[in-house]
């Protein structure tokens, strides 16, 4: 038969070159407008916390009483706190921490469960079972109660806070990531390898984890999501990072009397980051998601 | 226009996809009168499917269809939902490929045909329920009134698609379009399923538009024929006229590829029209007295335990020799694709031997095993899944070498690649591309290659060709047959096509439920079977000849009945 032998392009088929998906991926990606808007959302809200301060210095080690709960003016563009730091300035202060501890927590947590899960999805038998039903007493526990129980034991630094985070999060990354890794094992191509008398590390290595890449990195991306929400929350409690440093959520906390005294200006703008960044990071994942899918499993 | 149930003129369907539009189906005009059924054949991505959805007005949503498909006097093209709801499951039905998904788990079959019923008709539940149960009698389910409170997974696949047919008749549709209706079942099963569908479209003067790539089935239940190529139709007419005599370049292709079952009778004609060659037996030449490369000895596989445990394989022998190719034939959950795994060294017998290349499997460990498996090839069934996405096709081809001559420079491993692409003729060129640009007869031409690579002395392939079209198919066994020629490694072939078994592999081994039913040469066992089960098998697959198999669906009936008085 001819006709197989070597079948043209079809016409008008675009000529794709690159061997991986990425390129289709990227192409699909651009096209989902509200993921590309949370993109622009993070670099954004990432240059206003790590280089704002530079274009816009502020004291946030000493108190200024004299300073103490301005509103918004020239000086001020957001007016100051009831210890008298600038809150536009406090603003990107807080920042750096919600972002550092979130971003660093959710790639702590999305390693620990792809581990986690891989090994367990691969290995099978017992040790599945074992490894699984650790992961479901630990969903079983919610998360607060332990960061409580910990936080009120300790009183943890930055280091500390991405630590214990990141550690009580990896739970839901490692059930997906098993599932991943229980379809992938059986695919026809892992079977040749191991067939021919191929590895179990280059099974790993060369097919299950890049074929899971995709799943891993939207993942890691709900996961940092989470973990910014979650940093706010432990702050907001009054147990994140101590005074004077602060994130977003510890600038709620110091903000809520103020609520009632007609300061928003203490309120509204890190909740208004919170829910900003954490709807970015929820539209990128998504994005990501859906740009991964069209590569397909072809 | 009251003797046709199905005209469609000038029907076009086209996609709007991210890379364009695509036109699917162009300039398509055919009829279908009562009791009449016209198949409609082509290979995949013809468009044969689509033709039969937009009949349906089933359309997915980023298709539009143009032209015009009248359905007993009811134009589908541009109809409202409302009416199109109307018209399905009454005036037009469809029974598609697999039962499997065809039916819903959680609801008893005879609820979901009472359902079909009321739909259209306002009957009481309880008249809809017993001609439910009706039905089912009437499509051949033994005990119709306890089956009809059976869940779907109660059901044998045959049985759920003898729901499906009944559900699909439940209104007395004029129209039935039966998409691949037996493509997901066994031969056997799908023997019946042709004979049932048969009856109904002769009692009920129903007329059947079947969409499959077949052509046994076209030649045992089509009255007349429209061959699909590429959106368009090519050809139509008569069965007898379209296999027997076709016009077209392309329908004789088509029929020239497809893989004919030999029958004592047309080995007999064959004979009597060559020259009296002698026969030529190789019952027992030499190669037969070597050690086997590959020798399963009394392999039992049980999975599961106690009361739940599932015998894949009792006690089975196999043995292949260099040299020769063995297929492995049977039906579905006969184990013949376990037994070939067990050869691999993927499943773990329960009890019994192992022995490759002359090694105990149970006797080698790590690196030893590891080197004796070097000497394997593998293909296995799907196109899709056997290539990694993420690599190039010359990395796919290339990971053996990788696991198993790690000194090999980029140049020599390079080199070995172009030299193996060469030899299943796919340009060189390929290396660079990703595996999902090529189609699915490039990819199993691809696996092929890899397992080429490393010169195996047993090539292992599970199904190789079962997905692919028959052009392709017959490309992908040209070469395979080839290769093996000049190269000399053994083959272990299954598949449950046996006219494939037969045109390719010199012993067969018949397997059912777990246990070795018969083996032999094909030119013994598959031409004058012993047992009844390899006999029912044969009498069962549908070749492309109308006439002929007109004459096989009589005895093989008779033979049936025979047995059952």
């Amino acid at each position: 038969m001819t006709t197989v032998q070597m079948a043209p392009e079809a016409p008008g088929a675009p000529v794709t070159v690159a061997a991986t998906g990425f390129r289709l991926a990227a192409r699909r990606f651009s096209h989902n407008t509200l993921a590309v808007i949370g993109l622009a959302v993070i670099v954004v809200i990432v240059l206003f916390c790590f280089v704002g301060p530079f274009l816009y210095p502020t004291d946030q080690t000493h108190t200024q009483l004299s300073q103490a709960n301005l509103g918004p003016s020239a000086a001020h563009w957001l007016g100051t706190d009831a210890v008298g730091h600038d809150v536009l300035g406090r603003l990107m202060y807080g920042g750096k921490v919600s972002l550092m501890v979130g971003i660093a927590a959710g790639i702590l947590a999305t390693v620990v469960g792809t581990l986690w899960g891989s090994v367990a999805g691969y290995v099978g038998g017992w040790v599945d079972a074992v490894m699984m039903r650790i992961v479901d007493a630990g969903i079983a526990i919610p998360a607060l109660f332990i960061l409580l129980v910990i936080s009120a034991i300790t009183t943890p630094g930055v280091g500390g806070l991405i630590v214990i985070l990141g550690l009580v999060s990896w739970l839901v990354p490692s059930r997906l990531i098993r599932a991943e890794t229980l379809t992938l094992k059986n695919r026809d191509y892992v079977l040749t390898l191991r067939a021919i008398g191929g590895s179990h590390a280059r099974a790993i290595g060369k097919h299950l984890l890049p074929n899971s890449v995709s799943t891993i990195v939207v993942a890691a991306t709900f996961q940092v999501a989470d973990a910014i929400l979650l940093v706010a929350y432990v702050s907001y409690l009054g147990l994140g990072v101590q005074a004077p440093a602060t994130d977003w959520g510890g600038m709620l906390s110091a903000g809520l009397t103020a609520a009632y005294s007609g300061r928003w200006w203490l309120i509204v703008p890190p909740g208004l980051a919170v829910i900003l960044v954490v709807c970015a990071f929820n539209a990128v994942g998504d994005g990501l998601r859906d740009a991964f899918d069209v590569r397909g499993r072809g | 226009m009251t003797d046709t149930i199905l005209q469609t003129t000038d029907l076009g369907v086209s996609f709007s996809t991210e890379s364009g539009t695509v036109d699917a189906v162009r300039g398509v005009s055919l009829s279908v009168a009562p009791g009449e059924t016209l198949a409609l054949v082509g290979e995949s991505g013809s468009g044969k499917s689509t033709v039969a959805l937009a009949a349906m007005g089933l359309l997915s949503g980023n298709a539009t269809a143009s032209g015009s498909a009248v359905v007993a006097g009811h134009e589908v093209v541009g109809a409202t939902e409302p009416a199109l709801r109307g018209l399905r499951g009454k005036t037009v039905s469809m029974v598609f490929q697999e039962p499997a998904t065809a039916l819903d788990p959680l609801t008893r079959v005879g609820e979901q045909i009472a359902e079909v019923i009321r739909n259209h008709r306002s009957v009481p539940a309880a008249a809809a329920r017993s001609e439910a149960v009706e039905l089912l009698g009437k499509v051949g389910i033994p005990d119709p009134s306890t089956r009809a409170r059976a869940f779907p997974f109660e059901l044998s696949g045959g049985q759920r698609q003898r729901v499906v047919i009944a559900m699909a008749i439940a209104n007395n549709p004029a129209l039935l379009i039966a998409d691949e209706p037996t493509t997901a079942l066994d031969v056997t099963v799908q023997a019946e399923i042709l004979e049932l569908l048969r009856a109904l479209a002769v009692d009920s003067g129903t007329g059947v538009l079947l969409v499959t790539h077949n052509m046994g089935v076209v030649a045992d239940f089509a009255d007349r024929v429209a061959v699909m190529l590429q959106g368009e139709i090519v050809e139509t007419g008569p069965v007898e006229d379209v296999l027997l005599r076709p016009q077209h370049e392309y329908t004789k292709r088509l029929l020239a590829a497809v893989p004919r079952l030999d029958t004592p009778e047309s080995v007999a004609a064959r004979d009597r029209a060559a020259a009296p060659v002698v026969q030529v037996v190789e019952e027992t030449d030499g190669r037969l007295g070597s050690a086997p490369v590959v020798d399963l000895r009394d392999v039992s596989v049980t999975f599961g335990r106690g009361a739940r445990a599932v015998h894949a394989l009792s006690g089975i022998d196999i043995a292949v020799h260099a040299g020769e190719t063995v297929g492995l034939v049977g039906e579905s959950g006969s184990g013949k694709s376990t037994a070939a795994r067990v050869a691999l060294g993927l499943i773990k017998p329960t009890a019994g031997a192992v022995h490759l290349f002359g090694e105990d499997l149970r006797r080698t460990r790590g690196r030893d095993r590891r080197a004796l498996r070097s000497g394997i090839g593998v293909v296995l069934q799907d196109p899709v899944a056997s290539l990694d996405a993420r690599m190039s096709v010359g990395e796919c081809i290339a990971e053996p070498l990788a696991v198993h001559r790690r000194g090999m420079s980029t140049g020599e491993r390079r080199k070995r690649v172009d030299g193996v692409l060469d030899a299943v003729r796919l340009p060189r060129a390929l290396a660079n591309r990703a595996p999902r640009e090529l189609s699915g007869g490039q990819r199993q031409r691809v696996s092929l290659a890899r397992a080429l690579v490393l010169d195996p002395r047993l090539l292992v392939a599970d199904e190789p060709t079962s997905a692919l079209d028959v052009s392709v198919q017959e490309a992908v066994l040209e070469v395979l047959t080839e290769l093996q020629g000049e190269l000399g490694f053994a083959c272990l072939f299954v598949s449950h096509d046996l006219a494939v078994v037969q045109h390719f592999a010199e012993r067969v081994v018949v397997m059912r439920r777990g246990v070795i039913e018969e083996q032999g040469t094909t030119g013994t066992t598959l031409l004058h079977p012993t047992t009844d089960y390899t006999r029912r098998l044969l009498a069962a697959v549908p070749v492309p000849d109308p006439v002929l198999q007109r004459q096989r669906r009589a005895e093989r009936l008779a033979t049936l009945a025979a047995v059952e008085s």
